[in-house]
């Protein structure tokens, strides 16, 4: 019984610590909880509704590779990293894979960097089909499904595509192994070959201490209308535009450069962060890929986000009600830009803003470390959660094999 | 898709342009130049002699000509392959004079899925026929942000904000405009009801009754029997007074709100009315001290003394848990017997041990029979009688111990304090407007025309005194000769500048100083 006790008792002295620990983004704003089944989502905790068994590679597909260039973990596929770092410490972790619901690869395929710090997808493909080859002489669950029960991460630019130019990544399809698989990506397109039906989308990593040592006050008012810092054409690689970002960015550029109300540039400012704080819409628009780290950024500084990308997939759909949130315009209309977001009501863009500072919201938008309840790794398993249980039909019979491993370019099949 | 060698090296460049690499995956076939991509060379070939030859990129041209700024188009394979090759060579073969894009058709296409709508591919860049900023939208997103700014004011600003009660004790004398109206732009930028209340040492002026009527603000002007002194001491007591007296007309109207003491040469910043809206009882700001020397062997002296050199800021200092411990105050040691004793001199002016601005106090502390008051408030009447002099509000205090210390805890400096005055001997216009002009004149030396010789003083001179007034304002260039003959012809009113010291015409309106 006195053993129980001192159960309970540290139980509410660790609850006390976490709460402590959870930091308070929306200080004082009343703010507007997302009702209805999709606001309470995020809030869901994962503990105790799935497990996850981390399978154990040899550190040449995770450990090594960071040794070899430890930017990895400040751009923005730093998620892979950090997912598998709060995996193996989370309590939804499981040492006995008989009773796993899902099963983790932890293989860094994007932190192959140029000295420019840009991740190269070559020999990403050739990476993974190494890990998979080995968990599945190894170990007898991906058999068992062929990888239906499996999930990886793959946040590069075009997901599991692996290549950054978009015409080659469509051409490539997903890789084939992974065709069962569910996949965790940044990106995420309707009706797009690189997004496969039952992913989970979420967003790029932001670094959490450099966004929190930028706060400014909240009394300061929001005197910028519109705000965006970076490139409109990219020069380097496509300079008579139309090919970047589909023409929206340089649109926007053409349209809008002389308007007083849209403080644009390809600036670099040291006060970019206190900046989005003093801006009430800032531009998300597409790039060479439609997701960018913008979004995490202006939803964690209150700024009300405009999304340009057709057909976007944004991070969590599930469970954030982006409409709600956000302002979309299609590219077609960027030209009307100024019309569109003057004719909102006011009372539908403080609405937004009180949806924003939720800090609930803000919290699922950021991976910070350690882990904090209802941050996006607590989202990921939320998502992974919510597709149990299995459904029967992907335990395949024995010998009965869906995929074709020798299928896909021949340079893939090469031995990593 | 069988990719050609050009196709691949298109890729290649690209990776290399920011990737750094050349890996390719994809196993590359051999280099097939079928008609249509010679025929797409020579055309390219021939646009890009044509752009050098013309200056500019006569491609974009014809692009905009063929192609309105409507959504893409979808193209069959067969271009893909070409659009590469002229992209490609672009880059390769002009890279300083902007390539000629000769292929204006090549809108690629590679439909994802028949569903969507999102093509790969280039796309024109759609600009609408004026793009420019409407004055109607730019006056809606305005409204807009002050929608917005307000209700981020009704969120995070101070709730029930009070009335401040800004007390100034002011005479006329020539920087009595720049310091007054100083004080009055800080005061109408404050965001909360004001009440200005203004003494004026030797009675109401008409002179201060003009700069503080421009506010807009509620004024309280009364004058004060006694005239300013000429020494600081003086100065100072007189000024202490008056802002006595200023606290009695709170109390006698029973005016409700934060009394902050705004003299009239200080420089007040935005942060400190947020501020003192937090006061509960009576408060204390940091004051920043900033002396004024002329005195060049002040400088050699602070050299020497540099390992003591204080922060010039007055106000209270706080221990560790943020609790009023004690006072910084000004170390005026180091210009004993240099400061300034009469207002003109060129010597530091130093400030008290506390400065009044410094303070702020809940105007209930000084109002009559209130029961809520502290007992720790001495009443205002049992100052007035007293002999020695009020230095700082602390005096209406049995104990100091009770004052809150603002603007995080004394951490930021909120005001400066600052005396600057003209020499005693100095005089101005009476309101600052020229009216009549000045008969006094002096001579510009050095100027950059040659000088003409003075004229005689005529009589003619005195009886166009009125129409002298662009006299002094007409520069003409007056040659030795020709001025005398033009004179006798034209009208006075063309002569020239007035020279000479025709000081007996002297009526400078004289104002007190």
């Amino acid at each position: 019984m006195d053993f129980w006790k001192w159960v309970f008792f540290g139980f509410l002295c660790a609850a006390l610590v976490l709460r402590i620990g959870a930091v308070e983004l929306g200080r004082n704003q009343p703010t507007e909880r997302i009702s209805g089944s999709a606001g309470d989502v995020l809030e869901d905790n994962p503990v105790g509704r799935l497990k996850v068994f981390v399978y154990e590679l040899p550190s040449k597909y995770n450990k090594k590779i960071l040794q070899k260039d430890p930017r990895c973990l400040n751009h923005m596929f730093a998620a892979e990293i950090f997912m598998h770092r709060f995996l193996l410490s989370s309590p939804v972790r499981t040492l006995n894979p008989k009773e796993a619901d899902w099963f983790y690869t932890p293989v860094y395929t994007t932190c192959d960097l140029t000295p420019n710090g840009l991740p190269l997808p070559f020999k990403s493909p050739r990476m993974m089909r190494s890990a998979i080859q080995l968990i599945s002489s190894n170990w007898p669950y991906w058999n068992r499904t062929e990888g239906a029960d499996h999930f990886f991460l793959t946040p590069h630019d075009f997901g599991a595509c692996f290549h950054y130019q978009e015409e080659k990544a469509i051409e490539r399809g997903i890789l084939t192994l992974l065709k069962r698989a569910t996949l965790v990506q940044t990106f995420g397109q309707r009706n797009h070959v690189c997004l496969k039906d039952g992913s989970i989308t979420i967003p790029p990593y932001a670094p959490p201490q450099k966004i929190y040592a930028h706060l400014i006050p909240e009394n300061t008012p929001r005197s910028i209308f519109v705000y965006f810092r970076g490139l409109f054409y990219d020069v380097g690689n496509d300079p008579e535009g139309g090919y970047y970002a589909r023409g929206a960015r340089a649109a926007v550029w053409e349209n809008f450069k002389d308007n007083p109300l849209f403080d644009i540039s390809t600036d670099h400012p040291t006060t970019y962060y206190e900046d989005m704080q003093r801006a009430v819409f800032c531009l998300c628009p597409l790039g060479w890929a439609p997701w960018s780290p913008r979004l995490v950024e202006a939803v964690v500084f209150g700024c009300i986000p405009i999304i340009i990308a057709d057909d976007i997939v944004l991070p969590f759909a599930d469970a954030i009600p982006w409409e709600e949130i956000g302002v979309f315009v299609d590219e077609e209309d960027v030209p009307k830009l100024d019309t569109i977001l003057t004719s909102i009501p006011p009372e539908v863009i403080l609405r937004k803003q009180r949806l924003l500072a939720n800090p609930t919201m803000k919290q699922a938008m950021l991976f910070p470390q350690p882990a904090q309840p209802g941050d996006a790794f607590h989202q990921v398993l939320n998502g992974l959660a919510r597709k149990l249980p299995h459904d029967r039909s992907i335990y395949l019979k024995p010998g009965e094999k869906l995929l074709n491993w020798t299928a896909g370019p021949v340079g893939d099949l090469k031995p990593w | 898709m069988k990719l050609s060698a050009l196709q691949q090296s298109y890729l290649n460049r690209r990776s290399n342009s920011f990737r750094g690499s050349a890996q390719l995956d994809s196993a590359a076939d051999g280099s097939v130049k079928s008609p249509a991509a010679v025929f797409w060379l020579v055309l390219h070939g021939v646009c890009c002699l044509i752009s050098l030859v013309l200056g500019f990129r006569f491609s974009r041209l014809v692009f905009f000509f063929i192609f309105s700024t409507s959504a893409t188009n979808l193209y069959t394979a067969p271009f893909r392959g070409a659009a590469e090759i002229a992209s490609h060579l672009d880059v390769r073969s002009t890279p300083v004079t902007g390539a000629a894009d000769s292929v204006p058709g090549n809108m690629t296409a590679v439909v994802a899925s028949s569903t969507s709508r999102v093509v790969v591919g280039r796309h024109g860049i759609r600009i609408r026929p004026w793009p420019h900023p409407d004055p109607v939208e730019v006056m809606k997103a305005h409204q807009i942000l002050e929608r917005v700014q307000r209700e981020q004011r009704a969120l995070f600003g101070v709730k029930n904000p009070r009335t401040v009660i800004a007390v100034t004790p002011t005479y006329a004398r020539t920087f009595q405009k720049l310091h007054l109206t100083g004080v009055m732009h800080s005061l109408m930028l404050v965001p909360y009801d004001l009440v200005w209340i203004v003494v004026e040492a030797g009675g109401v002026t008409n002179e201060t009754a003009s700069i503080i009527a421009k506010s807009g603000l509620r004024t309280i002007h009364v004058g004060f029997r006694q005239t300013m002194p000429n020494s600081w001491e003086g100065r100072h007591k007189l000024e202490s007074r008056m802002r006595l007296h200023a606290l009695g007309i709170v109390r006698e109207q029973k005016l409700d709100g934060v009394v902050m003491f705004a003299d009239d040469s200080n420089m007040h910043s935005m942060e400190l009315f947020d501020e003192i809206q937090n006061v509960k009882w009576i408060g204390a700001v940091s004051v920043g001290i900033l002396l004024h020397s002329t005195d060049s062997s002040a400088t050699i002296q602070r050299e020497g003394e540099e390992e003591s050199t204080p922060m010039p800021v007055q106000g209270p200092a706080c221990n560790a848990t943020n609790k009023l411990v004690g006072w910084h105050t000004f170390n005026s040691l180091r210009y004993a017997g240099r400061s300034a004793v009469y207002i003109d001199d060129r010597a530091p002016v130093l400030p008290r041990k506390l400065e009044w601005s410094g303070f702020v106090l809940n105007s209930r502390l000084v109002w009559k029979d209130v029961d809520d008051k502290p007992e720790w408030v001495k009443d205002l009447d049992e100052l007035d009688g007293a002999g020695e002099e009020v230095e700082s509000p602390l005096s209406l205090l049995k104990t100091t111990s009770m004052v809150e210390p603002l603007g995080n805890c004394g951490r930021q400096v909120l005001l400066w304090w600052l005396r600057v005055e003209a020499r005693s001997d100095s005089k101005f216009p009476a309101q600052w407007i020229i009216d009549p002009p000045l008969d006094i004149t002096v001579p510009s030396k050095r100027t950059p025309w040659p000088d003409a010789p003075p004229e005689l003083p005529s009589n003619e001179k005195m009886s166009d005194g009125a129409q002298t007034q662009d006299q002094q304002i007409n520069k003409h260039s007056t040659k030795t000769k020709t001025p005398r003959t033009r004179r006798s012809r034209t009208k006075r009113r063309h002569d020239t500048k007035v020279i000479g010291v025709q000081a007996s015409t002297l009526s400078v309106s004289e104002q007190q100083n």
